[in-house]
């Protein structure tokens, strides 16, 4: 055991425990429990909103996997990973206004009760709530298995027992804070993780003599390394590029991003998370991953690409230091996970149970269901993740991509397009779901560019072309879902 | 139901996010080609023939650190000088 490392972990883990404390008095007095339990009744700052969307999006792969795949393919990761600067500003800056104001206009607390007003269709409904249950699931299932591995390579308790440890940390202050706790424990989350690049950046560099030491030692090795085009040569600037798909715009059609999009208090507060959450994201994605890069000088030869960021904290910072910094990807990790799993209990809830099996429920009936659904689905994923799959940054990333090509035309042009209807809805989501599970499985990477592209492409094609088809049906529904959210 | 059409008027609110949703993906496509073109223009030589600035290779340094840092000011002076405020009830309600 290395307590240095395990205070600072258990100190914070503590701190997090009180933050789901403190945020269940406001479950308790809100006067809609759904609105505070699955959006915080709409009132997070600018400084919350922010971190908490970063910390959402950075996830167990920008702080384990991504590094130790800079590691090994040096500065051409890095600039791949930083085609996810433009997630700052890009989801506030399109979803923003908009989707601020027809949220309230229609009251709507998840994605899909978007969805729902928007295009009046049972079948986007179930088909989206269908989604984010199978995706979510999968993603948060590997975000678990981080969040186990990490506890269990700090302690050195068994993987079980550590998982369990990660799993009741979380299941707590969600299931008794809901979103209000996942967004302050997100914003508490995100400062240390910006704090852990920032100290184990410097420490990098220092133990490298120096950037310009640390270049000529990587040249001196493999030109390549510092080559915009990966070790091996194998980052050609197509497939560089679709990641900007990817981890960059596409981002917007994340569940669990845009639900943010709608749970700010006011323009003010995102005007101050565009700004600030450029600066977190950047700065993290950059410091984390030219920390992978220069850790190949500081300390080469490491084999598994997942244990270089553990092991260069601890090779070139004090123990009591590296401990703090090895709280960032723990945070990282939870800071997904409690987002998600909110996300994934909203859509059984909210979306399906009091929609369509039983409208009649009474608050006190949903509140139970709430919290008793939130713990079965975290429990599950627990039960999941003790025997889990291996590569977790793929893993995240096929979730990743099936949510984005799902999601995000439905939302974005259901939200600026007046001639979007229901249909092009339902086979854009059908589209992007269907196609991006059968290149990925059969043709991953089509065409050199990573599998997302397509996807993406072909739903909006089919968004586009069905709704154009179908206008002639539902006229009178759609003029007044129009009026409804365009109208005043 | 009556015919919707003759009462319908566009919130106006929608003219402000409409363009600021504009702004937002003008400023993803710049970024884009900012990233791509010095990554790639500067990259593309062999390595041998890089130049360093702090250390780092250009391409690297105007791409990534370079990029980083115009983007976030580009972001604040935009959010600064064109975003507007605008409420978003429809009327207000009352704010802890």
């Amino acid at each position: 055991m290395n307590w240095d490392v395990i205070i600072p972990l258990f100190g914070f883990l503590a701190i997090v425990f009180l933050i789901g404390t403190y945020s269940s008095k406001y479950i308790r007095k809100a006067p809609d429990f759904l609105q505070e339990y699955f959006l915080g009744s709409r009132q997070l700052n600018g400084f919350i909103l922010a971190l908490t969307m970063v910390a959402t999006f950075g996830s167990a792969s920008s702080f384990i996997g991504g590094p130790g795949v800079a590691y090994n393919l040096g500065l051409g990761w890095v600039l791949l990973a930083m085609s996810q600067l433009v997630t700052g500003y890009f989801t506030l800056a399109v979803l923003g206004k908009k989707f601020a104001i027809v949220a309230r206009k229609i009251n709507a607390v998840t994605l899909i009760d978007f969805l729902k007003e928007r295009y009046q269709s049972k079948w986007v409904v179930l088909l989206s709530a269908a989604s984010i249950v199978v995706f979510l699931f999968s993603a948060m299932a590997a975000q678990w298995v981080g969040g186990g591995r990490l506890i269990e390579s700090f302690t050195g308790l068994s993987y079980t027992a550590s998982l369990f440890i990660f799993a009741s940390s979380v299941l707590v202050y969600v299931i008794i804070g809901g979103f209000r706790a996942v967004a302050i424990t997100d914003s508490l989350q995100g400062i240390v993780m910006f704090i852990g690049t920032l100290l184990l950046l410097v420490g990098t560099i220092v133990a490298g003599g120096g950037v310009s030491n640390i270049m000529t030692e990587l040249a001196v090795e493999n030109p390549d390394l510092v080559s915009p085009f990966g070790a091996d040569r194998s980052l050609t600037p197509l497939f560089v590029s679709s990641f900007w798909i990817l981890v960059g715009v596409g981002v917007i059609g994340l569940p669990q991003v845009a639900v943010r999009a709608m749970s700010y208090r006011d323009s003010r507060a995102m005007h101050k998370a565009m700004i600030v959450g450029t600066l977190v994201v950047g700065f993290i994605m950059l410091g984390m991953h030219l920390i992978g890069v220069f850790a190949r000088v500081v300390v080469p030869g490491i084999e598994i690409g997942d244990k270089v960021m553990p092991l260069v904290a601890l090779e070139v910072l004090p123990g009591w230091l590296a401990g703090i910094v090895l709280a960032a990807p723990m945070a990282a990790v939870m800071s997904t996970v409690d987002s998600l799993l909110l996300l994934v209990s909203s859509a059984v809830i909210k979306d399906v149970y009091v929609n369509y099996v039983k409208p009649s429920a009474s608050q006190r009936q949903v509140k139970t269901l709430s919290i008793s659904i939130t713990a079965i689905i975290g429990i599950l994923v627990f039960l999941m993740a003790i025997d889990p799959p291996d590569f977790l940054i793929w893993l995240n990333l096929f979730a990743f991509g099936g949510l984005e090509a799902a999601f995000i035309w439905p939302i974005v042009l259901g939200l600026y397009w007046k001639k979007g209807n229901a249909y092009g809805a339902f086979a854009s989501m059908l589209i992007g779901v269907g196609s991006y599970m059968i290149i990925h499985l059969s043709v991953p990477n089509l065409f050199g560019m990573h599998t997302v592209v397509l996807p993406v492409v072909l739903s909006f094609i089919g968004y586009v072309l069905v709704s154009l088809i179908t206008q002639h049906k539902q006229q009178i529904e759609n003029q007044q879902i129009i009026q409804r959210f365009w109208g005043v | 139901m009556g015919d919707g059409r003759n009462h319908y008027k566009e919130d106006l609110r929608f003219k402000i996010a409409n363009r600021e949703a504009l702004m937002g993906v003008f400023l993803a496509i710049f970024n884009f080609i900012w990233w791509f073109a010095f990554a790639y223009g500067l990259g593309k030589k062999p390595v041998a023939e890089y130049t360093y600035i702090f250390g780092f290779p250009a391409w690297f340094f105007y791409s990534c650190i370079l990029g980083f840092i115009l983007f976030s000011l580009i972001v604040f002076v935009m959010v600064k000088l064109f975003f507007f405020e605008v409420p978003f009830e429809d009327r207000e309600e009352d704010v802890e």
